[in-house]
């Protein structure tokens, strides 16, 4: 006998991310969930974004690793609220996990959440949070063909961080080609090169951010 | 390796499926997934195998429907298969496109033996 399911296989994890969702819209909360992979300079380009965003907005941060504090502790010492979500060797973060996240934060007190997500090109690309926007970070010394091995993170992306461009000398990387790469994946993604230990470039990328949050409000005030 | 939670998902639904039914036993499980996506069909197959063992599911046949990535173009109308890699409209280029098919992940239907089933 055949029985029909017809359902989507996420469908707990879609159903948990649409309620992380409601609650967030309900707070007023924009929430951007980072991937990249490991030693991508994911810590770094937040905490290049707290600083540069932190008189404007109230930031907090959640971190998703497989397994430590370290990043979150990065995060403490900038008096930023962050809650570290260990997945206990997962490769990807749910949304129920990002449920007890947002429980463990006081969102009336909060404008803008940063997720961090596990050091992974491949897996948290499937799986939506209840988050505003995916942006992608690669990192100059990966390598400009990465768009072409990893379509899915680029397609998923609203925008592409690429970090350590004042390495690029050193690495042969081919911004063009990069450009090229990912302007055929997704074309309206927007690339912002930053230096994020030195501050270069961060500018662009928060401006972009702040763009976003102010649309979604306006959007809400409507 | 997220195929493994993937299938977590999928078998929690089919096993509840086949009980509410009052199965026996699955005899095949049909998923359609999306070439965006990046669920691997080897690894979905082993993580099927996997966590199926010692189940109602045990050794049903994994049956996965591929679904070829089709955008419409916002520009000019034009509806068109693709690849993972290009998503520009081929016809006027224009890069405002919007993807019809090729992110799903989708449980389809499950075959199950019943008790007193017809011909059994």
């Amino acid at each position: 006998m055949q029985i029909d399911i017809a359902k989507p296989i996420l469908d707990k994890n879609d159903r948990a991310a649409q309620r992380n969702r409601e609650r967030l819209i309900e707070h007023g909360v924009f929430v951007v969930d980072l991937l990249a992979s490991p030693g991508a300079g994911k810590t770094s380009t937040i905490l290049a974004t707290i600083e540069a965003l932190r008189d404007t907005y109230r930031i907090a941060v959640i971190e998703g690793d497989i397994a430590s504090t370290v990043d979150s502790e990065k995060i403490k010492e900038q008096d930023i609220p962050a809650v570290q979500v260990n997945t206990g060797g997962a490769c990807h973060l749910e949304s129920e996990m990002i449920r007890r996240a947002l429980d463990a934060l006081d969102l009336d007190e909060l404008d803008l959440i940063i997720i961090e997500n596990v050091g992974n090109l491949v897996c948290p690309t499937d799986f939506y949070l209840g988050e505003d926007l995916k942006v992608m970070i690669l990192s100059v010394p990966e390598g400009d063909d990465k768009p072409l091995k990893y379509p899915g993170i680029f397609q998923v992306a609203s925008a592409v961080i690429l970090n350590k461009v004042d390495t690029m000398p050193v690495f042969d990387f081919n911004e063009n080609a990069f450009r090229e790469a990912v302007g055929q994946l997704n074309p309206t993604a927007p690339i912002f090169p930053i230096a994020a230990t030195k501050g270069q470039g961060v500018q662009a990328w928060t401006e972009w951010l702040s763009a976003q949050v102010e649309a979604r409000r306006a959007e809400a005030a409507e | 390796m997220h195929e493994m939670a993937l299938m977590e998902s999928v078998l929690d639904t089919v096993e509840s499926s086949a009980e509410q039914a009052g199965a026996l036993k699955v005899v095949k499980v049909s998923l359609s997934v999306g070439e965006m996506t990046e669920a691997i069909a080897e690894a979905l197959e082993f993580a099927f195998e996997a966590l199926t063992d010692g189940t109602i599911m045990e050794g049903a046949e994994l049956a996965i429907t591929y679904i070829t990535p089709r955008s419409r173009c916002s520009a000019c109308g034009n509806e068109f298969e693709h690849d993972r890699f290009h998503i520009i409209c081929p016809r006027c280029g224009s890069v405002n496109t919007r993807l019809l098919a090729g992110r799903e992940l989708y449980i389809d239907s499950i075959e199950v033996d019943m008790p007193d089933e017809d011909g059994a």
